[in-house]
Formats: structure tokens, sequence, C-alpha cells
């Protein structure tokens, strides 16, 4: 049986990117616990309007946990207190009456806000657009099942590609990397067969552009702490051995030695 | 009344796709450079065409209006995108996949436009497991398959559950690659509000930059809308919040035809509604009914908990009245029957508004590991909405909006009735009848973005070769620019008392009640007049707060929610005209003595194509006659 909660919210007020920004507190009474953080914002913003006020900016889209583009920091955590949850996917009966809630957008120096808890996350398209892809022009494909490829390693790709470039790992790094984003794209192509042939320079180039926009991980692990679709950092660790081994080839391949790029 | 012309190719059914592609006009590589092409929307269909464009050497810019093409709405698809490989010898054919969808769309689909499909399927696959979408697998390492509904065939290629999500990634990616090499360039955070015509002819759009609020206009050889579907004139569906029928619908207002418009999809399962709060409705993938077995208490008001209520003492409903096709029947059929049994005082759940979809039987065949494998992150979803564990206890379902079937009209090259306006995926209406199969949206998005349409735009741009666009400086441009801005300092000056938003849940209300999976003469005569004066509220008393010249997110429902009052409209007059039941679109004067919709075939086997008269004027209506040459019209049966 659901029931009602009043709520205190601390919410990040930043008109537009040139502006300095605070907090503003908004009561917000009689949420029902079965809503959704975004529906009970929805009832904040619809109240704000009613009193002619400016309601609160926030980007959301599919509100089912997959489009990504839903993201902030309630109380000092991206997405909020529910593990492998995103903001959308979090409900109410996850706080309690009389609680005080901070919210904020994503802080990194990456992500520019645009107003409110809306940020620019265009970096990460980016990074994508370094090398996040398999060469593959229309219509020249051979047939689907020519291509073997185990279980295990599909399954293993699988888990890299669920990212859903919501931004919560920048959000969550001290530093501000993106390692967890980039490395899941890095090994969900560098893992399968068709990945193969640019497996080498897909690595270097994301790398790179990824290095030009973002901070350096330390190993902190706050990225997979806070990744809504549980993305591992072992991913971290298999783009910096690709990457390392991509250097290796290069001197290598300066010293005339055989190796190209699908070596 | 003009007939419209498909521009079918003759030839038999089989051939017309083949001969057709070496009768169409080529634009030459080394010309390919002088054309500019608009592609709206980053979906499967939007993001697949952009890239594949761009890939042959046009020049093309993509526009998206959330904040990377990555996030369009054909990310959330669940379940899986069918394809006549035959990987599983059970009898599939590209025939069976064209009968099955000509059958499930429940026989108002253009045949040629699903031959092709049927045909293109296989390849679709073979493109997207190039490009290193993880589809399933079987230990092996061959491709795996399951059912979907309509089908007795294994037919439906997956990614757990997150296929929409790969395959979009894909398309993003393949996309991503051309953003790079200069060939396409892409808006983000960008929506198109008008389309802009010269001598009959789309020549390009006018835009809203979503952050700075710039208006700025785009000239082009050719405009391609992939903008997807209209479910969300109804408020609660399943489609992302943003989702929306502005820029087709600012094309009809230009010219465009705009067909079948009542035809939509009501999915049978969804999370049932639980409060006025309610933002969305979240769909539970129709690849549960593979393995979940749908069913209600025999007795009315039942309230025991559903593990206490015995098998005896259960009806399973699908099974019983479809025994050959139980519990994947398609989604039409699956939705009314739903309706029918919550209608009767049957339904399960505090307020008595869903079935149980249960998997206990399953788990217990199967074990709970490989129910996890295959549904695991649904599962999870349905915990963190609901609260429920559905390993424990049934889920509980009922349907919800999901798909238009409707969209701008286009012909077989997947052009409207506007030289140079192509219309792609959801957003046209071309190849799902009166009822979408699923894992058919996929299907189609790619089809037409990967293949269809690459091929068919260069008989049209080839009439056009060595003619420059026109400019963005011609009054043309200037004409269409000061009218959307017109448009919002319009809303923006109204000042009156009621939010957007309130104003589109009370559309959304009507729209269900009236227009929804159940539709008659009175109940649509009313919503018609409820929704002209709604529309006259709205433009006198709408608040919208703030300024044009930055992120202004009641700006742009405002504008959004003012088409979907238009479209409402001209969906009830559709519904109402239609004087039969076919598929979605359920009217209750027209049913078999069991209850099944009851087509009329000699009156009402055409598209209806509408043309725009003015906000709050009928539209003017214009026939296609649907011809079935190869397939023999039946009543549907699943029984």
């Amino acid at each position: 049986m659901s029931k009602n909660l009043n709520l205190t919210l601390r919410v990040w007020r930043q008109r537009g990117p040139a502006d300095s920004g605070a907090f503003g507190t908004y009561k917000a009474d009689g949420i029902n616990d079965d809503m959704s953080f975004l529906e009970m914002l929805d009832v904040v913003n619809e109240r704000l309007i009613g009193d002619g006020k400016d309601p609160i900016a926030f980007d959301h889209d599919c509100r089912e946990g997959i489009c990504g583009s839903c993201g902030f920091v309630i109380d000092g955590r991206p997405h909020g207190p529910q593990p492998g949850t995103t903001v959308c996917q979090l409900h109410m009966r996850h706080f309690n009456d009389g609680d005080d809630i901070t919210v904020e957008p994503w802080r990194a120096a990456a992500f520019p806000i645009i107003k409110d808890l809306v940020v620019s996350r265009a970096p990460f398209d980016k990074i994508i657009q370094a090398g996040g892809y398999i060469s593959a022009p229309t219509g020249a494909a051979r047939d689907a099942n020519s291509t073997l490829i185990p279980k295990p390693t599909a399954d293993l790709a699988f888990d890299a590609a669920a990212c859903i470039g919501c931004g919560a790992c920048v959000a969550a790094c001290p530093n501000g990397a993106a390692q967890l984003f980039t490395s899941a794209k890095i090994a969900h192509l560098n893992l399968l067969p068709q990945g193969q042939p640019e497996r080498w320079s897909r690595v270097t180039s994301m790398v790179e552009v990824m290095e030009s926009y973002f901070g350096s991980c330390t190993n902190y692990r706050e990225c997979e702490a806070v990744c809504p679709k549980g993305i591992s950092i072992d991913f971290i660790a298999k783009m910096n051995r690709d990457f390392l081994q991509a250097k290796f080839r290069d001197k290598k391949k300066l010293a005339g030695g055989p190796l190209g790029d699908a070596g | 009344m003009p007939e419209l012309n498909a521009s079918v190719p003759p030839g038999p059914l089989a051939e017309k796709w083949d001969n057709h592609k070496f009768d169409t006009k080529l634009v030459a590589p080394q010309n390919r450079r002088k054309f500019q092409i608009i592609v709206v929307g980053t979906g499967l269909a939007g993001g697949a065409a952009a890239a594949t464009l761009g890939e042959m050497g046009y020049n093309v810019k993509a526009f998206c209006f959330q904040d990377s093409p990555r996030r369009a709405h054909s990310i959330a698809a669940q379940g899986g995108i069918n394809a006549a490989k035959n990987y599983k010898s059970d009898g599939d054919s590209v025939h069976r996949l064209f009968y099955d969808t000509i059958k499930g769309g429940d026989y108002r689909a253009r045949e040629a436009n699903v031959h092709r499909l049927a045909e293109i399927s296989t390849q679709i696959i073979d493109q997207c497991v190039a490009q290193g979408v993880p589809f399933a697998r079987e230990y092996g390492g061959l491709l795996d398959n399951r059912s979907f509904g309509g089908a007795q065939v294994s037919r439906t290629f997956y990614a757990r559950g997150q296929t929409g999500q790969q395959l979009e990634l894909g398309a993003y990616q393949a996309l991503s690659r051309q953003v790079e090499l200069g060939s396409v360039k892409m808006y983000p955070r960008t929506e198109m509000l008008d389309l802009v015509m010269k001598d009959g002819r789309a020549v390009g759009i006018v835009v809203r930059d979503l952050v700075t609020g710039e208006i700025t206009s785009h000239s082009a050889h050719a405009v391609v809308l992939a903008t997807g579907g209209y479910g969300n004139v109804f408020f609660l569906s399943t489609n992302a919040k943003g989702s929306n029928v502005t820029a087709t619908w600012r094309a009809h207002k230009r010219g465009a035809y705009f067909a079948n418009p009542c035809y939509t999809q009501i999915h049978p399962t969804c999370i049932p509604v639980s409060g006025d709060y309610q933002s969305k409705l979240t769909l539970m993938s129709e690849s549960l009914r593979n393995d979940g077995r749908v069913w209600v208490p025999k007795a009315k008001g039942d309230k025991r908990p559903a593990n206490q209520i015995p098998d005896a003492e259960r009806d399973y409903y699908l099974e019983r009245r479809y025994p050959s096709f139980g519990n994947l029947v398609p989604r039409d059929v699956a939705s009314r029957a739903a309706k029918v049994v919550v209608d009767e005082g049957y339904g399960v759940g505090e307020i008595a508004n869903g079935v149980y979809l249960d998997f206990a039987d399953a788990i217990r065949r199967l074990g709970r590991a490989t129910i996890e494998q295959r549904y695991g992150n649904l599962f999870d979803m349905y915990a963190k909405i609901t609260g429920d564990n559905p390993y424990e206890v049934p889920m509980r379902i009922y349907p919800a909006v999901h798909y238009t079937m409707g969209g701008l009209w286009v012909d077989y090259n997947l052009m409207s009735n506007i030289p140079g306006l192509f219309v792609i995926g959801e957003a046209n209406f071309s190849d799902h009848g009166a009822n979408r199969l699923g894992a058919s949206a996929l299907m189609q998005g790619l089809a037409d973005g990967y293949f269809v349409l690459p091929t068919t735009i260069a008989g049209e741009l080839a009439t056009q070769l060595n003619q420059p666009p026109v400019s963005t400086d011609s009054a043309e441009f200037r004409a269409a620019e000061q009218s959307v801005k017109d448009g919002i300092s319009r809303l923006l000056g109204i000042k009156g008392s009621r939010t957007v938003d309130s104003f589109h849940r009370q559309l959304g209300k009507t729209m269900w009640e009236h227009c929804g999976m159940a539709r008659n003469t009175a109940g649509l005569t009313a919503a018609l007049k409820e929704i002209g004066q709604l529309r006259e509220e709205f433009w006198s008393d709408v608040r919208v707060l703030g300024e044009n010249e930055s992120l202004n997110q009641s700006l742009e429902k405002a504008g959004r929610v003012a088409d979907f009052l238009e479209l409402g409209e001209l969906m009830c007059q559709d519904a109402l005209h239609r004087e039969e039941s076919c598929g979605g679109h359920f009217r209750e004067e027209h049913q078999t003595p069991d209850g099944e919709a009851l087509r009329d075939d000699d009156n009402f086997a055409y598209v209806a194509a509408w043309e725009f008269a003015g906000a709050g004027r009928p539209g003017v209506l214009h026939k296609e006659d649907l011809n079935f040459e190869f397939v023999h019209l039946a009543q549907r049966s699943y029984k």
C-alpha cells in the first residue's frame, strides 16, 4: 500500500552556463511513494509553474533507465541511493517522510552546466567518433552466422555494450575521468572478432580524445560503484592493456616489424 | 477525389524490388557530393539513413532533439528484431514473414512494401552483426532466436531485453564514424519546427536550437523525416517523454498527407497505471509471453494472493480462447482479451486494473537461472517500478499505448506526396497495416534506413542534378522562419492559468477513453467536441513561463502539445470514418459474434490519407486502394 511523504528539496538552480548558480529550497508535500524521483520533480514543477516560478530543468526521456538522458546527484551520489538504478527508475519508496534531499547536476569540468540540472555531455560523442565503431559499410556484410562467436565472448561484449552513456561515472570520479565509459565501448568492440581489424587504432584514438577532455584515472573505483548498468572496471584494465600493446606495436612497426593493424 | 499513386513497380511480387532497384535512376559517386540531404531524427531509421547516405558520399545534416543522437527512443525497444533467416529450420521463409506481416496487419498494408521488408530482413541481421551488435548466441557460437506473437516460427533475433539499445548503438556508431569523416554534420538538441516548400517541393526545414532558442533555416535537395510515432497524444504511453508528432504534423500542415492516423497499437504487456501522477507507462517485452502464462482468477473480485489461487480456479484465457497461438497471439488480440476480462471484473491488483503474467511454470521447468538469463533486466525493471519480485509473484500487466502504425503517407519509394520529402521508420504509415507484429518495428526502421531509402532517394535526387539548393535567404525560408517565431511568441504571450501538462493529460484521457482499445460512434463524436474545446482553451489559457532565448522545456512541450491537440481530432475523425474493425482499430459496432475484429473489405480496403484543411476543420480524405494480388483476404484466426 502506498503512503505519502513530505520532503524538503535543495536543488541547484543555474540560469545558464555563465550564471554562478545557487541552491533553491522547495517543499515537496504529499508525495506518493510509488512515484519515481522524476515524477516527484514533475509534481514540484507543476506547483512552481502554478506559482509563476521557473520550473527545474532536468534531462530525461525514456524513463525506463535505458536512454541515458537523465542523471543528477542526489545527496552526493550520482543517480541516488539505490545501486544499479538511474534516477528515472528510482522510486520514492526508498525515501522517508521528512527527508531533506539535495539535488545537484553532474559536476565535471568536461560537462558544463547548461541550466539547473542539465549538462552538456558532448565529449562522450567525440570519444565515440574517434573510433567507437566497426567500419562496416552498409550492404557489404556476409552472412551473420558465418562468424561463430563463443557465447562467453558474446556475453562479455554485451556486458560492456550495456553502457547507457549517462555520465554518472564521470560525475562520481574525483578526477572527472571517463575511463569507464571509454573502456566499455572499447571492450565491446575489441572483444569481438569483427572488431579485430581496427582494434589497435581504435584504442589509441579513443584514449587520446578521452584524455583531451577528461581527467586521469587513479583507481578510486567510484565509477563502478555508481554505474547504473553495473559496468565493471575490469574493462578499464583491458583498455589499458590494449592501449599499451598498441603503443608497443607502433614501435615495432617503426622498427620494420611485421605487425600491421590487424596483426 | 484524386487517386493516390503508390508507384508500386509492376511484375511478380518477389521480383518487384530487384527490378525497381535496376530501374531507379542512380546518382554517380562523383556527383553525390553535390547533394545536400537533411535527416530529422536519429533513431534506427534516421541514424541508419544518415550513416548510409554519408557513407555513399552525400552531404548530410542530421538533427535530433536529444542531447546525443544515441538517445533516440529506438534505444528503448526491448524484445527483438525479426528476420527470415530460417536458422532454426522451422519452415520460415521470406514469403512466410511477408504473409505473417500482412495477416498480422489485418490486411491493411501494401503488399509490395511488406514483401520488400521481408526480403531485406535477412540483410539487416548480417549488417548489424558486421557492426558488432552483440546478439544472443548459442553455446556453439551461432545466433539464437526466439518467438514473438503472430508467428509459429522462431525468427526473432535479440540482445537480452535490450535489442533496441544495441541496434540503436550500432546505427549511432556508424553515424559517428561519418560525423568524424565529415560527411554528416550533426545537430543535437535541435528541433524541427517547420518544413519549407518552394514550387510544391520540400526544400528545407526551420529548426530551433533548444539551448539558445535560435531559429535557423537549413536547405537541401531532399528532406527525410525519421521522427518516430505519435503515441504520446495519449499522454500515457510507453514512448519516451520527448517523443512527439511535431515534425510530421508541421509537414502535414504544409501539405503532406497523414495516413491511417487512427491505427494505434495498444501493447498487451505493460505495467498497469498506479496513480494520477503517473508520467509514462513501462512496457514489459512481448518476449515474456514465450515463457509467461497470462491468467486471471475464475471468480470475480478474487482478492487472494496469486499463489494461493489453485490452478483449477485460474482462467488462462488466451490459451483457452486461442489454443493454437496461446499466449503468443498478436498484440491487438491479446490487448482486447485483457480489456474484456478486466472490464468484466476479473482484474487483479489493488485497483483491479491488471492481469497476471506468471512465470512459475517456466521457472519450475527451466530453472530460475535460465529465466534470469533470458529476461533478467526486465524482471529487475519490473521490481524497481512496482516493488514486487516477479520471480516469486506473477507480474501484473495491462495494455498501454505503444506504437502508431499510422503516419505520413509514402509511396513505394518512401516519398510523401510532396516531392523531395521522404518519411521513414515509425513516422511513415507503410508496412504494418492496422496492427504491427512484435519485433517488426526494428526491422522496418533499419530496412528503411539502411537499405530502402538510400536506394530510392537517388531516383528523386537524379532529377535535381546540378541544381543548387534553394537559398535560405529566399522569401520562402524567411516566411517559414517568421511563422515559427510568431508561433513561439504566441505561446509565450498567452500567460494563462493552466500548465502544458494539464492540457496534455486531459487530451490523453479523452483519447484513451474514446479512441483507445475500443471505439464507437458516440464516443468518437463526443471526443471530437471535447478536443475542439480543449484546443480553444489551450490557446487562451495555457501558461508557458520564461523566454525563447534559453533552454525552456515548458516551451518545447507547449509546441508539441499544440500539435497533439490537432492530431487528436484527426485521429478521431479517421476512426469515426472507418466503419469497420481491423487490427488495432476496434469499432464496437463491427465485431464477430465471439468479439473479434470484423473487417469490411468491400468498403474499406484502402489507406485513408488525410489532407490538412485548417485547424479545427475536417481533413480532406484521399484514398489509396489496397489491391491484394498475392494474398487471399481472410478473417484472421489465431484459434
